[in-house]
């Protein structure tokens, strides 16, 4: 029970970065279906830069950069996928579902390739992102679920309460609502649309990269398997579960995680019984959808200009 | 006197593609007075003040805030220069609360705090006498609430310059007149006040001074205390007009629609229509005033087969034979082809009845693909049609073939209407017709329906302008709240009767 409780807040704590930079991508109106993709590249590049670092220092490892080097690999690299997304929908004015999924496709592709350029197995490094950042014995089960977990969980975590706290409580984040609400009446009040999306998609696509990131280095212990991308699909349907609110995603992503390994935890599941397991996800998400579109609550609706984009002197 | 300018445009041009917006525009605005924009639709004048409140940069010319010649590129430089402008479609965001929505896009120094924001704009509403729930959603406000956010936001940036863009086109006469009182004690506060608007009435009862544009060019401005209607509009359409509706005396009326006790609920459950009866005879115009979302929309679409009813009956007398047909056991097609026309010319006037990216010939289609045989359409009828309306209503467009969606805004809507018209119906249905039309187009509009209703026709006219209401209908129904609130006779009954009639139940209400 223990380790199921653990292995589903590790995964969880992948789909909670994946789910918090799409919801701060979708704030802005951005509906980023690259998000595979870049999760995908986001892992790609950290593993690779590891490898580079590992390679070039030999055995002399510093834990601290054998953390940070790959953590800013997989940021950059996400990012930049973002950047591309961006500059097609908002500088190019590109479809955006057609360009998230184009970006997907190419994020999937390139990570294959990068990863071909180094290796599969990663387990080296993983220890240093699976160290525990407290090890109390003496609180046995408590030590173990809530202090025992490398440092991606509890940075997911941190990340998704800042994002709620700005989100809700800074000019940023209404602004940055406002612009997903409806830009035309943000540019009217001053505020620079393409910029505050751009950012937005780049900064999202960083986070979600740390989760593609943290899926290989912390729950698969460092061996890389190609499925990061069905990683991706889920947090994007872990924002629609969790209705937009990152805070709400901290237990959302748990559910899924536990809902995603629940079927390694019960004996007796045939291979075919597990993937219908790992579809669960999805149902229960169809079901968010169904039940909040019977509400019609103005609280659980995805931002007004979700998807559309925006030229100014339109007419 | 000289009195110091407080913004001045000179030979501002601007052009989207081949269309010539605005061409060599002048105007000046002095401190502490009202300046009234008069036009026709699509002769700049929203283009000309959105050039000065940022949202467009002109091509040519140039702009001057207190003699100092500045570069508005962004809505962020007018509002440093104290520019701000209220657009006739509001620019609010649904999910916001009032001070959410004030606090957009203000870079105060120090901590982003609602609390304060709140506190200021509790201030400014004391000031000039608004009346608002500071926290109160944008998407639960009436329509003169949201304008009042809107009013807010800009002083909340300290503008000294406001620009309304016909800010009274959705108002009643009561809030209207409050509007105007708001607006006379910024005046007061040596606030420039600049105001675009159609409605000459309007102009005469505000203004000090009047600019007047025509096809995007500036023809001149005038005191409003040495003009008068005949000259404004004179100077508007560069020639003269006859503002005249001839209404007739309605001819052999006889019951064509009896509508009894009609009740539906919209989809969040909440009662739209609750109750409403009425007669609409052949050979008269029925004129359904109310405030904008009192079921006007709700009662039509239902009576033409598109809204789901709960409760009451549609009794349909048919001209040639006397049957009595129930149009609630109607499909929407059937109700069409027994002769019940409607044409609803929403808010954003494309979204319903027409399709942009089509063109005229296509969007006439639209109404008559059933007719083709086989499987292959026949274009000739709808080509000539379109022809034919393009003729008649004078209808400003490159060509048939155009897209709907390039044309303005009154072109688009002689279309919807031309094309409704051309049916040849016995009831016609037009729900805002004339929604944001020029004087002269809108009078086309009116002498259509009232050619229609000679022709023995029951016409049904929604309308916004109590004015033209009273000075078209034959009988005027009040709505309010999806009740009816009295039947009114057109010809005798006065504006602040129906403006009462309009608010009548909710103050028993609450």
């Amino acid at each position: 029970m223990l380790a199921f409780l653990v292995s589903a807040i590790r995964l969880g704590m992948t789909f909670l970065l994946g789910s918090t930079g799409e919801t701060i991508t979708e704030k802005a109106g951005h509906l980023n279906l690259g998000i595979p993709g870049v999760m995908c590249v986001g892992a790609a590049c950290g593993c690779y830069a590891e490898y580079l670092y590992f390679t070039e220092v030999g055995i002399d490892i510093d834990p601290t950069l054998a953390i940070l080097i790959p953590m800013l690999a997989a940021l950059l690299g996400a990012a930049a996928m973002g950047l591309l997304f961006s500059f097609l929908t908002i500088t190019l004015r590109a479809n955006q579902n057609m360009t998230g999924l184009a970006i997907t496709t190419l994020g999937v592709g390139m990570s294959e390739y990068i990863i071909n350029e180094a290796s599969i197995i990663f387990t080296k490094g993983s220890r240093y992102f699976r160290a525990p950042l407290l090890e109390i014995p003496e609180l046995e089960w408590f030590g173990e679920l809530f202090l025992g977990h490398g440092i991606f969980v509890y940075l997911a975590l941190a990340i998704a309460l800042i994002t709620t706290y700005v989100l809700n409580k800074t000019r940023i984040g209404l602004h940055l609502r406002a612009v997903g609400e409806n830009p035309a009446t943000a540019d009217a009040a001053g505020i620079n649309v393409s910029l505050y999306r751009y950012v937005a998609t780049c900064v999202g696509c960083g986070i979600a990269g740390l989760g593609g990131l943290s899926f290989i280095m912390d729950y698969l212990k460092g061996n890389w398997e190609y499925c990061v991308d069905a990683i991706g699909w889920l947090s994007i349907a872990l924002v629609i579960f969790t209705v937009w609110k990152p805070n709400l995603a901290i237990i959302g992503s748990i559910v899924f995680g536990a809902l995603y390994v629940a079927s390694s935890y019960i004996p007796g599941v045939s291979f075919a019984g597990k993937e219908l397991f790992k579809m669960l996800p999805y149902v229960v998400t169809i079901l968010v959808l169904i039940f909040t579109s019977m509400r019609k609550n103005r609280d659980h609706q995805p931002p007004q200009s979700l998807g559309l984009s925006y030229f100014r002197e339109e007419r | 006197m000289e009195r110091p300018l407080a913004l001045e445009c000179r030979g501002i041009t601007k052009t989207f593609g081949s269309v010539v917006a605005n061409k060599n525009c002048d105007l000046q605005v002095y401190h502490g007075e009202i300046l009234a924009i008069l036009g026709e639709n699509g002769s700049g004048k929203t283009t000309l003040m959105n050039m000065v409140a940022g949202i467009y940069f002109p091509d040519e010319g140039q702009i001057y805030v207190d003699g100092k010649e500045v570069t508005i590129a962004s809505p962020k430089d007018a509002f440093s220069y104290r520019i701000g402008m209220i657009h006739q479609h509001f620019k609010l965001v649904d999910v916001f609360t009032a001070c959410e929505n004030v606090a957009l896009g203000v870079e105060d120094k120090g901590r982003y705090r609602l609390a304060d924001v709140r506190r200021k704009v509790i201030e400014i509403t004391q000031r000039y006498g608004f009346v608002i729930d500071p926290d109160k959603r944008v998407a639960d406000m009436s329509v003169s609430e949201k304008q009042t956010v809107e009013i807010i936001k800009v002083l909340y940036r300290g503008a000294d310059i406001l620009i309304l863009d016909e800010p009274t086109a959705v108002l009643t006469p009561q809030e209207t007149e409050k509007l105007f009182n708001v607006l006379r004690r910024m005046r007061e506060d040596n606030k420039s006040v600049i105001i675009i608007t159609h409605k000459l009435h309007e102009v005469l009862s505000l203004s000090d001074r009047v600019a007047v544009l025509r096809r995007g060019e500036y023809v001149g401005t005038v005191q409003t205390a040495e003009a008068d209607e005949n000259s404004l509009t004179e100077m508007m359409m560069g020639v003269k007009v006859e503002l005249n509706i001839h209404r007739s005396e309605p001819k052999d009326t006889k019951e064509r629609l009896v509508v009894k006790n009609l009740h539906s609920v919209n989809d969040e459950g909440k009662p739209v229509l609750n109750g409403v009866s009425f007669t609409a005879y052949s050979g008269e115009i029925l004129g359904i005033a109310g405030i904008a979302g009192s079921g006007q929309r709700e009662l039509l679409e239902s009576i033409a087969g598109l809204y789901h009813l709960t409760e009451g009956e549609i009794t349909y007398i048919d001209p040639k034979t006397d049957a009595h047909e129930n149009l609630r056991d109607k499909t929407p097609i059937e109700i069409r082809d027994l002769g019940v026309r409607l044409s609803f010319v929403p808010e954003d006037r494309l979204g319903m009845g027409l399709v942009g990216n089509m063109d005229i010939v296509d969007n006439m289609m639209l109404r008559s693909y059933q007719k083709g045989r086989g499987m292959f359409l026949h274009r000739r009828e709808p080509r000539d049609l379109a022809q034919h309306i393009i003729e008649d209503l004078q209808v400003v467009t490159p060509g048939a073939s155009t897209p709907v969606r390039q044309l303005s805004g009154g072109n688009v809507q002689k279309v919807l209407v031309g094309r409704e018209i051309a049916a040849a119906p016995s009831v016609l249905m037009a729900a805002y017709p004339v929604r944001g039309l020029d004087v002269n187009a809108s009078y086309t509009i009116y002498n259509l329906l009232n050619h229609q209703k000679e022709q023995g026709v029951a016409v049904i006219f929604v309308g916004e302008d109590l004015d033209v209401l009273m000075e078209l209908c034959d009988r005027i129904m009040v709505i309010n709240s999806g009740m009816v609130t009295g039947i009114v006779d057109g010809r005798t009954a006065r504006k602040d009767e129906i403006g009462l009639l309009m608010t009548k139940s909710n103050k028993e209400g609450e």
